[in-house]
């Protein structure tokens, strides 16, 4: 479905990215772990199309379909989905008109028909019991006075209704506590699908004790360095990052 | 970052044509050019006005031409040769129309276009419409439903002829001839405007509306509102103008005079759109306009305005809170882009004890424009206990735009009470990639985040004045950011 070969990238000076590669198959999770700077984020935003970081190297492919020539909105219309590490605010736009003008954009770009006032709604209700996301915050402005973990559950509310092919979530169980991190995994587990993948990039294991990947990989110095099972991860959580930096360093 | 050169669509839209630009044909009956005494008599005499309207536009007339225009906005344009306007244009269909059937094709198309089908309006929203097109109202609608309760709303000119006890006992009492150099040019010199008188304790029942547009190349355009809120009425009236394409500076200097009595109501909301001249700002509409309403005991006058339009704008629409316990409200949105400025803002003169003042002003600078709130507000030394509350907030979608705020305090009563807020921000490229990454396009994020900033203003709009605003901001902002 994704696959991502040699990507360099950088912003201003600093090249984040030295020699990516990574193929998702469809209906994988792929976790993504890493020591903090290694490159993570920038990642997520590359995929999401943010135009600050400059791919210097390398190929995105999604679906046959080369991502690098995409502009932001064209991916999320191409079904690529980035849940935010910050989700942002936007005053004064209450989070249904926003989900629903972002969706009927969607629809209309791929030439569908909009949704109808009835079947968006009895959308929003499936998906907002799914994350146990409260009416109020339906009608409140987008993540304004959200808590953290408001906001989180708001990224996966959103996600489930925009049904994405591959979704990014970049460290959404940062600033989650244990009632909210429960939600927010079950929402992303409700969402697996054969046809569905995801990326999800996290700091810790806690995280894929709930989102339970197939695959896990490593990202150091702004290259996947070792990948694994679902095993990798407690094996990282337990030992830490430098055994496999200094092997890669004496490989080196 | 250079906003043209990082972003394609900026460009794209900057160099977009005006959307309202087309002009309609009709023949027009035009008074040469220039400024005289000739000329207002030949005006007065085409209306056919009595004696003492005349006499008071003489006097305005000699006032006007003592008084200077004045430099202290910040604002910068070549000022208008007096004498190369043409003061008089009306259109030539003689016959007053019965009905709106009978009114020009040509310019029902152009009614059309603006989107305001005058039949449509009357059957969905119930609004009375009155179209003034260059300087003469064409079409009156719903008159006899208003008359039933005996309100008045009709063409200035008509006021003249009709009630004109009550035209002359109020004309020029709220906004006096030597105010200031554009109220006494169009005190001398205008064609026509709307009148409406709402009776003791009635409310009106329907939106009053008028639409106005200049139509005619070189005519200088001076309209003339006189509103008058008898004890315990209400009427909410709603004024909004689009102009077509013109390479040469359209003036635009009207006054507006609000009179709300004991207890009584005025809502007044204004769309605002006219040409804003090319992207060096060339061609577009000067609007120079004094709005001011006064206050009777526990009256209340709120102004709402959207304004996008106009190369250069010069509007303060003020209350004088004469009575005590009166209020006065004022809700504002201007939008400048490419090279508009504004200078906008309001006036709350507080005189009566226990009155109230609520001033919100949202500015919108984009492309090169420079946009500036100014705002007065004075408490007299009856003010007992009044108190404002000021909030301005200026949003910057360029580095390229300016905003500014020059607000004005002056209490000289020790219980009266100010408070002022202002905060100035840039749009945030965080707020747009989240929009685009949920698949919006860029000038539907632009749409929304704008919208959502301006909400507490067009909120106060009515309804269908509401939706026409929505949309008019995100066409004035399209691909804007930089």
């Amino acid at each position: 479905m994704l696959k991502i070969v040699n990507l360099h990238a950088r912003i201003g000076d600093t090249e984040i990215l030295k020699g990516l590669t990574l193929e998702l198959g469809a209906g994988k999770v792929h976790a993504i772990m890493g020591p903090n700077g290694s490159g993570k984020s920038t990642l997520a935003s590359i995929l999401a199309g943010r135009d600050e970081y400059e791919v210097t190297e390398g190929s995105i492919t999604f679906e046959g379909v080369d991502l690098l020539e995409l502009d932001a909105t064209e991916r999320a219309v191409a079904g690529i989905f980035l849940a935010f590490q910050y989700p942002v605010e936007i005053p004064g736009v209450s989070n249904i008109n926003f989900l629903r003008t972002a969706i009927n954009s969607i629809r209309e770009q791929r030439e569908e028909a909009p949704l109808s006032g009835k079947d968006f709604l009895a959308k929003v209700k499936a998906c907002a019991q799914l994350v146990e996301l409260d009416g109020k915050l339906r009608d409140r402005s987008v993540n304004e006075g959200f808590s953290g973990g408001e906001k989180k559950r708001n990224e996966i509310f959103q996600m489930a209704m925009l049904e994405p092919k591959l979704a990014v979530l970049d460290e959404t169980d940062s600033g989650l506590d244990i009632d909210a991190l429960r939600i927010v995994s079950h929402g992303v587990n409700s969402m697996r699908d054969p046809n569905r993948s995801f990326l999800v990039i996290t700091h810790y294991q806690r995280l894929l004790d709930h989102i339970v990947p197939d695959h896990v990989h490593v990202l150091a110095g702004g290259r996947i360095v070792h990948s694994g099972g679902k095993e990798l991860a407690l094996e990282l959580e337990k030992k830490g990052y430098d055994w496999i930096l200094d092997a890669q360093a004496e490989k080196a | 970052m250079s906003a043209k050169e990082d972003n394609p669509l900026l460009d794209e839209f900057t160099r977009k044509e005006y959307e309202f630009g087309f002009t309609t044909d009709i023949e027009a009956d035009k008074v040469p050019p220039g400024l005289n005494e000739d000329v207002i008599r030949l005006i007065s005499a085409k209306k056919e006005e009595p004696q003492w309207m005349l006499d008071w536009r003489l006097q305005a007339f000699e006032v006007w031409k003592t008084m200077e225009e004045p430099d202290w906005a910040h604002v910068n344009y070549t000022k208008p040769d007096y004498q190369a306007i043409s003061y008089y244009s009306a259109p030539k269909s003689k016959v007053p129309l019965g009905s709106l059937d009978e009114v020009d094709p040509e310019m029902r198309a152009t009614m059309d276009k603006l989107g305001i089908s005058t039949e449509e309006q009357k059957r969905l929203s119930g609004v009375a419409v009155d179209f003034v097109m260059d300087s003469v109202s064409v079409a009156t609608s719903f008159k006899d439903k208003l008359a039933e309760l005996g309100i008045i709303f009709c063409s200035m000119s008509e006021a003249i002829k009709e009630h004109p006890d009550l035209v002359r006992k109020h004309l020029g009492t709220v906004v006096p001839v030597k105010d200031n150099f554009f109220s006494a040019l169009n005190s001398a010199v205008f064609t026509d405007g709307s009148f409406c008188y709402i009776p003791k304790g009635s409310r009106c029942p329907m939106e009053l509306s008028t639409y106005f547009r200049i139509n005619e190349a070189g005519t200088g355009q001076f309209e003339r509102t006189l509103l008058i809120a008898e004890e315990g009425s209400y009427v909410s009236y709603l004024e909004g103008c689009t102009a077509p394409q013109r390479d040469e500076n359209q003036l635009h200097a009207a006054v507006v005079e609000l009179i709300a009595k004991d207890d009584a109501e005025i809502k007044y909301s204004t769309v605002q759109n006219w040409y804003p001249g090319d992207a060096e700002g060339k061609g577009g509409v000067f609007n120079f306009v004094t709005k001011r309403g006064i206050c009777e005991t526990r009256a209340k006058i709120s102004w709402t305005q959207v304004e996008t339009g106009s190369a250069v704008t010069w509007k303060y629409p003020s209350c004088i809170l004469k009575g005590d316990g009166s209020v006065g409200e004022f809700y504002s949105v201007a939008v400048t882009n490419n090279a508009q400025q504004a200078d906008t803002g309001t006036k709350m003169v507080h005189l009566g004890a226990n009155t109230h003042s609520t001033i919100i002003s949202k500015g919108i600078s984009a492309g090169n424009s420079q946009n500036s709130y100014r705002g007065l507000v004075q408490m007299g030394p009856r003010a007992r206990n009044a108190r404002n509350f000021s909030q301005c907030d200026s949003l910057l979608m360029t580095d390229t735009s300016g905003a500014h705020t020059f607000p004005y305090i002056e209490s000289k009563h020790p219980t009266a009470q100010v408070e002022h807020e202002a905060t100035t921000s840039k749009i945030g490229e965080d707020q747009i990639f989240y929009c685009l990454q949920r698949g919006l396009t860029e000038e539907q994020a632009i749409g929304l985040i704008v919208n959502g900033y301006a909400k507490e203003v067009l909120n106060k709009l009515p309804m269908e004045f509401a939706v026409e605003a929505r949309k008019l901001l995100s066409i004035s902002l399209e691909g804007s950011v930089g």
